[in-house]
């Protein structure tokens, strides 16, 4: 299927081959969005390029989503903005079910550290070079990744240390 | 101050490993600083936990804060107390019964997150929206808007010390809640958007109110300003505090009036323009100071450009249907349901399975909410529910902007600041 892309996203795409010819996987859209996937090695690399060359200066969101795969299981996308003319690419790396480990962007843009966080807390994904890499929603002492599809939807009983209800009698 | 002297005071007794955690990142925080005064003879340095049990942290914020004196050196921000986990929840949930659990998100504008839910559905699974519906939620999306702002004002005004004011915006929000009870049945957690359309037609009833407050609010908007423009104490306490500079507020992820006051126009009604906000006038209002004066100014205006916008909306709003007529894609109307058998038995369709998304589709929508950008995207497999959904929340960007932009400030600021950047730990906490 041809990509329909609009003039500024065509510059980026352009641009993205060309650079990074070798890193560039896949290049697909759905419903009007753009999507690239790109090695996992070199996205520190291909993000600083889109933020100084491409003036992708605003990182909207970053999410993991867990694809249930043997292989390549988890994926991370990265939703990036432009304003110059405005566009929105998604970038979109993948990694494996062992021990999964990612580059941290908070280097190229501050907003991604609590998003990685975020992505960390959910997904068990470990970022490498991150400020501050800390579960951010549930508490540390929890052990299980929530957002993998394996975590049941009514969680697991006694995985939380609860307060006692009776605080005053210790 | 040395962490393992916090650890022997705090001594928690439970959720320890993340309590330890929390402190250590605390001391982490600058620390290419040198510290100078390592001695602290005069002991001015504490910890102050914050929350998340505090009333003027709207919702369950808590806030650890390093204290020289009066002066916060450094901060971190805890979340996670109102986490319950929708994005889950909406995995197993088709998409028409996750839209309650959107009304809970922010849930000082319910609207607007029903249309966020809505409008990304729509584009992953092309549903053509009729016009008038269109036109039905961005009148209810203003709504949202002002209701949300009024909240603010209210809140941020009695946090800066006057009291009175929270009663005079409330007595706006209470006619809000009457417009929404008259539009969707509902005052507070609506759920009116439907997918496909709204789920009724605005009765005369609701027009009348609707069209009563367009008179009156203006007036209401000009006594706040009468109050505040020109008031010395509400100027102390809000210009030059919680100060976003220009050059930091993109990279810092700034977002909605926080942003905008930062000098930045960034506006998802222009950029990508949604429902027909592209066939409206109206102006995004920006400022260049970035301190809470300017969010104050900011989201003033954002409210009587509302105003400008449900005004424009009730002229054009055109005749016709407020659903698509797909029994694949939307409810069909009660009429249908209660006189005939297909009516029926679409109906049941629609509440079993749901709408179906073409296999492997990804999608994201963005629409302007009252705190700023709220995106859902969606990637689907093919049955009724999502396979991911994920909600880009703009309190939780939010919320992260006030982490660095407390520290420097005064300790007394803290609950101006918090109540500047109006963040909704609902939304933010998912």
């Amino acid at each position: 299927m041809s990509l329909q892309l609009s003039e500024p996203l065509q510059i980026t795409i352009d641009s993205l081959n060309e650079t990074f010819s070798e890193k560039v996987i896949e290049i697909y859209q759905s419903s009007g969005d753009t999507f690239v996937l790109v090695d996992a090695e070199s996205i520190v690399e291909i993000c600083t390029h889109l933020k100084e060359k491409l003036d992708y200066v605003y990182l909207s969101d970053v999410f993991g989503i867990d694809r249930y795969t043997s292989k390549e299981r988890f994926e991370v996308v990265y939703n990036l903005l432009t304003l110059k003319n405005p566009a929105r690419i998604f970038l979109k790396v993948r990694c494996e079910e062992e021990n999964p480990e990612l580059d941290s962007v908070s280097s190229v843009w501050p907003s991604a550290s609590w998003n990685e966080r975020e992505v960390y807390d959910m997904f068990g994904i470990r970022f490498r070079n991150h400020p501050d890499l800390r579960r951010i929603f549930m508490p540390e002492d929890f052990k299980y990744y929530p957002l993998r599809k394996e975590f049941p939807l009514l969680g697991i009983p006694g995985s939380i240390e609860l307060p006692s209800s009776t605080p005053d009698t210790e | 101050m040395k962490l393992t002297d916090i650890q022997q005071k705090v001594n928690s007794s439970f959720f320890k490993e993340h309590q330890k955690k929390l402190y250590q990142s605390l001391e982490d925080k600058h620390t290419t600083i040198e510290e100078l005064d390592d001695g602290d003879p005069l002991t001015t340095k504490m910890v102050l936990n914050m929350g998340p049990q505090h009333p003027a942290t709207h919702g369950v914020l808590r806030l650890v804060l390093q204290l020289d004196g009066e002066t916060i050196e450094k901060c971190k921000v805890d979340i996670g107390y109102l986490h319950r986990g929708v994005e889950k929840i909406a995995e197993n949930k088709t998409y028409q019964e996750f839209m309650p659990y959107t009304d809970r998100m922010d849930y000082l504008s319910p609207y607007s997150n029903n249309v966020a839910l809505c409008t990304a559905v729509e584009k992953i699974a092309s549903v053509e929206v009729p016009e008038r519906a269109h036109y039905i939620r961005m009148i209810g999306c203003e709504l949202a808007r002002i209701s949300s702002h009024l909240l603010w004002l209210g809140t941020m005004v009695m946090d800066a010390g006057a009291v009175s004011f929270f009663v005079w915006t409330f007595k706006e929000r209470e006619k809000i809640y009457d417009i929404m009870d008259r539009i969707a049945g509902h005052r507070f957690t609506v759920s009116h958007a439907r997918i496909g359309g709204v789920a009724n037609d605005l009765t005369d009833e609701a027009t009348a109110y609707i069209k009563e407050f367009l008179n009156t609010f203006p007036n209401e908007l000009r006594d706040y300003h009468k109050l505040l423009d020109r008031n010395r104490i509400f100027f102390e306490r809000n210009e030059a505090v919680g100060v976003l500079r220009t050059e930091d507020a993109l990279s810092s992820g700034a977002t909605g009036p926080v942003l905008r006051a930062a000098g930045f126009g960034l506006d998802i009604r222009k950029l990508s323009p949604y429902l027909r906000y592209n066939e409206v006038e109206f102006e995004i209002p920006t400022r260049l100071e970035g301190d809470n004066l300017a969010r104050y100014y900011v989201r003033m205006e954002e409210m009587s450009e509302s105003i400008r916008i449900i005004r424009q909306c009730l002229e054009k709003l055109p005749k016709g249907p407020i659903r698509t007529d797909n029994a694949k894609q939307a409810y069909p109307s009660k009429d249908e349901v209660y006189y005939s058998m297909e009516g029926m038995i679409h109906d049941f369709m629609m509440t079993d399975t749901g709408i179906c998304p073409p296999d492997g589709a990804e999608a994201y929508h963005a629409v302007e909410a009252p705190k700023g950008e709220l995106g859902y995207y969606i990637q689907s497999d093919g049955t009724g529910h999502p396979w991911r959904l994920k909600i880009n929340a703009p309190s939780f960007t939010n919320l992260q902007v006030l982490e660095n932009m407390l520290d420097g400030e005064m300790v007394a600021d803290t609950v101006v600041i918090i109540g500047g950047v109006d963040p909704v730990l609902g939304e933010a906490d998912k």
